[in-house]
């Protein structure tokens, strides 16, 4: 049984640190740091691998402001 | 599927917790703070104690942790915390109540409260952040600085000989007969992040145990401090410091972890600098 995830990122309290993205399982990555900054200067985290994403919440279970929302669905 | 096929309420898996407040954290990106501070409102959130909970913040980065967690909080004067939570855990038995300090307030400056805490057996949970510096005053030396760590106050590395030796406290409290529970854990990867919230569930959950104290070190990063960035630190202290500070239970349910006894059998050794100078 395979699962596909979607990530909702809060780009507004995201401070960029990328620790996230070392704690993604997934080779190549699902998140990465936009080019573009939020109110606060800092790149925040988008989706650049939106078909690879399973939905494990690694990078939400690592994430210091909890800014990652994790959904998983069966396909 | 599309993305908006799968973002429905059915399908969540994670969410901030609502014991957080919606404040965003004044932490450094990557701060280890942040994580475990949503750990310990993930406990509160899954045990149902959000009405019957106290926390202690204490002084240090964590001074404003009140504005983040959505529960009742006292503000200890420096190092004070576990004197503030027996007194808070003695007048309320029935609440649960944990002190939260980082390694320059409990390690050094609240060294003696926290030892008699523990010795007088209290039953608070108490979470211990190390990251081996004083992160808010600008990255001084601390107790817990590893040897040949370079900081503001130690610029060319610390010398065992003149600023004495890096100091293990929770081993140190572990050996008191008030501790129910003493253990370390880290929060630098997804694994370590889960293991450590099981291990500030099983703090809180032995509160009600009535047995002493449930004492949790989180070994934790200061990218600021440490002047790297936050991914490095974590890579920097997995490859430092969790050497002199390995992770793992020093003392489950009041009885010694086989693994810790034979640790401490090698601290009469002579104390080998194993950490070269960090950078030049």
């Amino acid at each position: 049984m395979a699962f596909k995830g979607a990530l909702v990122i809060d780009t507004e309290k995201c401070k960029g640190c990328a620790v996230c993205i070392t704690g993604c399982p997934q080779d190549p990555k699902c998140i990465g740091l936009s080019k573009k900054v939020n109110a606060k200067g800092y790149n925040y985290l988008e989706m650049v691998n939106e078909e690879a994403c399973i939905g494990c919440a690694s990078c939400a279970v690592i994430c210091p402001d909890g800014v990652i929302e994790v959904y998983r669905a069966k396909c | 599927m599309t993305r908006e096929d799968i973002i429905k309420p059915e399908n969540l898996v994670y969410k901030r917790t609502p014991v957080l407040t919606d404040a965003t954290m004044h932490y450094c990106p990557g701060c280890g703070h942040g994580v475990v501070h949503r750990i310990i409102a993930e406990v509160i959130e899954e045990m149902g104690i959000q009405d019957n909970v106290i926390g202690i913040s204490p002084v240090g980065c964590s001074v404003l942790a009140y504005n983040y967690f959505d529960v009742d909080f006292v503000e200890a004067a420096h190092g004070r915390a576990p004197a503030c939570a027996s007194a808070i855990k003695r007048l309320r038995p029935e609440t649960f109540v944990f002190s939260y300090q980082g390694d320059g307030d409990l390690a050094s400056i609240g060294c003696a409260e926290v030892v008699h805490a523990c010795n007088r057996g209290e039953n608070i949970t108490m979470i211990f952040i190390n990251n081996g510096i004083y992160g808010m005053t600008g990255g001084q030396m601390a107790p817990t600085t590893l040897e040949g760590m370079e900081t503001v106050t130690c610029p060319y590395g610390r010398d065992p000989k003149i600023m004495g030796h890096t100091m293990r406290l929770t081993e140190m409290l572990a050996q008191l007969p008030g501790t129910y529970y003493v253990t370390r854990q880290a929060v630098y990867t997804p694994a370590a992040a889960r293991k450590c919230k099981k291990a500030i569930r099983q703090a809180f959950e032995n509160q009600k145990l009535n047995k002493g104290v449930s004492f949790v070190e989180v070994t934790s990063n200061c990218n600021s401090g440490w002047k790297m960035t936050p991914v490095q630190a974590n890579k920097w202290m997995e490859e430092n410091t969790l050497k002199y500070f390995p992770l793992g239970d020093m003392k489950v349910d009041g009885k010694f972890d086989p693994k810790f006894i034979e640790r401490v059998g090698t601290f009469d050794q002579p104390n080998e600098t194993i950490f070269s100078l960090r950078k030049k």
